[in-house]
């Protein structure tokens, strides 16, 4: 079945008129997506590469029945964006933009507290349901139709695990990237327990890295309720303290959140860590055969 | 971006919390001029450095004249400071922040962070001040008082009260927390804070409270709404090779180490930093050259890698996604014709067009090692540095 995207996605695009939101939008509609329209204010009624722009997602949602959103909108407009997609009650909002003021998502994240839209995001690579859907940056054609689920905080890393499993011929269900800033949407347990709810998901792969205790929260959840296999990697074992490493999220404060914490607990769940990020795919090999 | 704390306590000042009488002096003369202003029995002379643990470190000093605070000022101004946040290396000191002396009768301990778990803000208070927190909370657990804010609302007077009586502070001082802790968070939502940290907020013997230190992190996704906050960035706090990294908008951390890295990709760097270990080498830096790399960047980050006297290797490890593995490989064969890159590059890149890429990469004649997959990369940088 696959998780968050299917062959029922109707995605439209915050930002398609720019430049990045219309390379994507080809590229989703390439591997099969059905993307519905672009929500770009100020510009409704209007047509950009043949699909239709509305002033909001209201609008779209209404005159499209898109049922996903994809945000490719500039950090300082990104929150407004993402709390737009959640009053008008879409589903899914994948949010692709990197550097959004951390205070803007504290705003957004408690206006979307009790709210129905499952966040995806934001400084993240997005979502691909391997041969079905996509809805951010992933690239298709790595990807092949399979029986592991990738959740991931780094997106080049992601590219990483599917290549792995497309090579030793187990390919991927869907692939979440959920992103490396401090404050972000669906979290390793939101993904992990759509994964322990999907029958196509044998075993996930997840990839986390410093920064944070969310590793170590999917560390307690594994071992209280998710009884597939997971094969583990955390990236910035080497990484100094106090510095940050690329990822607004990814770093060491007061001696918290390194790799060598994290990968204790994941191994403490049952979760097969692996220190190479080079292992994942022949390890998961190894565990589901 | 990390501020000094006299800029932490002048932007929190702004908002009306007490700060200490003082001034920043960036000369001994200065120095002496400032403390004859503030007159008093006492002036206290701080060093400046993006650090904590000034104090254990030798930079944090009482004058009881002018002169002294002259002379103190002297003593510090040039000279490297080393605390355990340092590192062996330390810090040089460009400038010192002499302040009031204050009777103090207690020491507390205040901060305001983001809690990722509930994405709120929450606030962490302590009646063990001018202690190190991370020491308290291992050592002391039950010392740590935490207050999670609700965004929509902010700090509600009852949470100020709940810290201040948790604390053990008396009515009066638990009123003038209220309006101190309300005036601090306004500081954090106001300028974009990511982290202020007081330790020690004091209590004065005539009962008042005052910020005696001050830590002020920002977030460097909002710098570009505060243009006044930006130009409190302090350059010579900086490596220089990663100020000239981030002027060219690349992501780069200086190491110890001697194999240079170009990665696309946060965690990719990191991870590609992770294997070098693996195999048994050093990684000289962290590079993530973006998503969207052109022949330019690659050229820059070059440029950044080839400045650091210690790299022997350079291990490039590239997923091409959008960036295309043959537009990686022009830009790396332009930037080595254009710059002549003395040291072995070994390259291993995977995904889209990597087969061109590849092709690009054999025929330009240059001396590339390239590898099929990541492990074998690192073996190969690793072997390259050890026969060097």
């Amino acid at each position: 079945m696959a998780v968050l995207l299917n062959t029922n996605t109707r995605l439209v695009v915050q930002g398609l008129t720019g430049r990045e939101g219309t390379f994507h939008a080809k590229q989703a509609a390439a591997y099969g997506t059905a993307v519905v329209g672009g929500v770009t204010p100020g510009k409704g009624g209007t047509t950009h590469e043949s699909w239709p722009i509305f002033d909001s997602v209201d609008d779209a949602m209404r005159e499209t029945g898109a049922n996903a959103t994809l945000i490719f909108v500039p950090p300082p407009f990104a929150a407004d964006a993402i709390m737009e997609a959640t009053d008008a009650g879409i589903p899914l909002a994948v949010c692709i933009t990197e550097g959004i003021p951390t205070v803007d998502m504290l705003r957004a994240m408690t206006f979307m507290k009790g709210k129905s839209t499952i966040l995806v995001g934001p400084n993240c690579p997005g979502v691909i349901s391997a041969g079905k859907a996509k809805a951010g940056i992933i690239p298709g054609h790595i990807c092949r139709e399979g029986r592991v689920g990738i959740v991931s905080k780094s997106g080049t890393l992601t590219y990483e695990a599917i290549h792995q499993l497309t090579r030793q011929g187990m390919g991927q269900t869907t692939c979440i990237g959920i992103g490396g800033d401090p404050l972000i949407g669906t979290s390793f347990i939101d993904a992990l327990r759509l994964f322990g709810a999907d029958d196509e998901t044998e075993a996930v792969i997840m990839i986390g890295e410093i920064g944070g205790t969310a590793e170590e929260e999917a560390a307690d959840f594994i071992t209280r309720e998710f009884k597939k296999p997971v094969v583990g990697f955390i990236a910035g074992q080497t990484a100094p303290p106090g510095r940050r490493m690329g990822h607004a999220g990814a770093i060491i404060a007061g001696g918290k959140g390194t790799a060598a914490e994290k990968m204790a607990a994941l191994t403490m769940a049952g979760v097969h860590v692996v220190t190479s990020p080079a292992d994942m795919g022949i390890k998961m090999r190894e565990v589901i055969g | 971006m990390k501020i000094h704390e006299h800029q932490g306590k002048s932007v929190l000042a702004g908002f009306g919390v007490p700060v200490p009488r003082g001034e920043v002096a960036f000369s001994s003369g200065e120095a002496g001029e400032i403390a004859r202003r503030l007159g008093g029995s006492v002036v206290v002379v701080k060093a400046q450095i993006h650090a904590g643990g000034r104090g254990k470190g030798g930079g944090v000093k009482l004058a009881e004249s002018p002169e002294e605070a002259e002379e103190i000022a002297k003593q510090l101004l040039g000279m490297t400071l080393v605390t355990h946040q340092t590192g062996p290396e330390g810090r040089k000191v460009g400038r010192v922040l002499i302040e009031e002396g204050l009777q103090i009768e207690r020491e507390l301990y205040l901060s305001i962070v983001i809690d990722r778990a509930t994405a709120c803000p929450v606030v962490i208070a302590s009646a063990a001040g001018g202690m190190d927190i991370e020491e308290v909370a291992a050592s002391e657990p039950e010392k740590i008082l935490r207050e999670t804010i609700d965004f929509s609302t902010g700090v509600a007077p009852f949470q100020a009260r709940k810290l201040a009586f948790g604390m053990g502070l008396s009515a009066g001082p638990a009123q003038k927390l209220v309006k101190v802790l309300k005036s601090i968070y306004t500081t954090f939502i106001e300028t974009d804070a990511s982290m202020i940290e007081i330790n020690p907020l004091i209590l004065t013997r005539d009962g008042d409270l005052l910020a005696l230190d001050a830590k002020v992190t920002l977030d460097d996704s909002a710098l570009y709404r505060h243009a006044d906050l930006q130009d409190l960035r302090d350059l010579s706090e900086e490596d220089p090779l990663e100020v000239e990294a981030s002027n060219f908008s690349l992501n780069y951390i200086r190491l110890d180490g001697n194999i240079g890295c170009m990665v696309n990709g946060a965690g990719l760097a990191m991870a590609t930093m992770d294997i070098i270990k693996l195999a048994g080498g050093e990684p000289a830096n962290f590079l993530d050259v973006g998503g969207g790399a052109n022949a330019e960047q690659i050229r820059n980050a070059f440029k950044i890698l080839t400045s650091d006297q210690n790299v022997r290797a350079v291990l490039i490890n590239i997923f091409g996604g959008i960036l295309r593995c043959d537009v990686l490989a022009e830009g790396v064969i332009a930037a080595v014709q254009e710059l002549g890159v003395p040291v072995p590059i070994v390259i291993r890149m995977e995904g889209t067009n990597v087969e061109e890429g590849k092709r690009l990469l054999k025929e330009s004649g240059l001396n590339f090692i390239t590898a099929d997959s990541m492990g074998e990369a690192a073996e190969r940088v690793v072997a390259l540095v050890r026969q060097a």
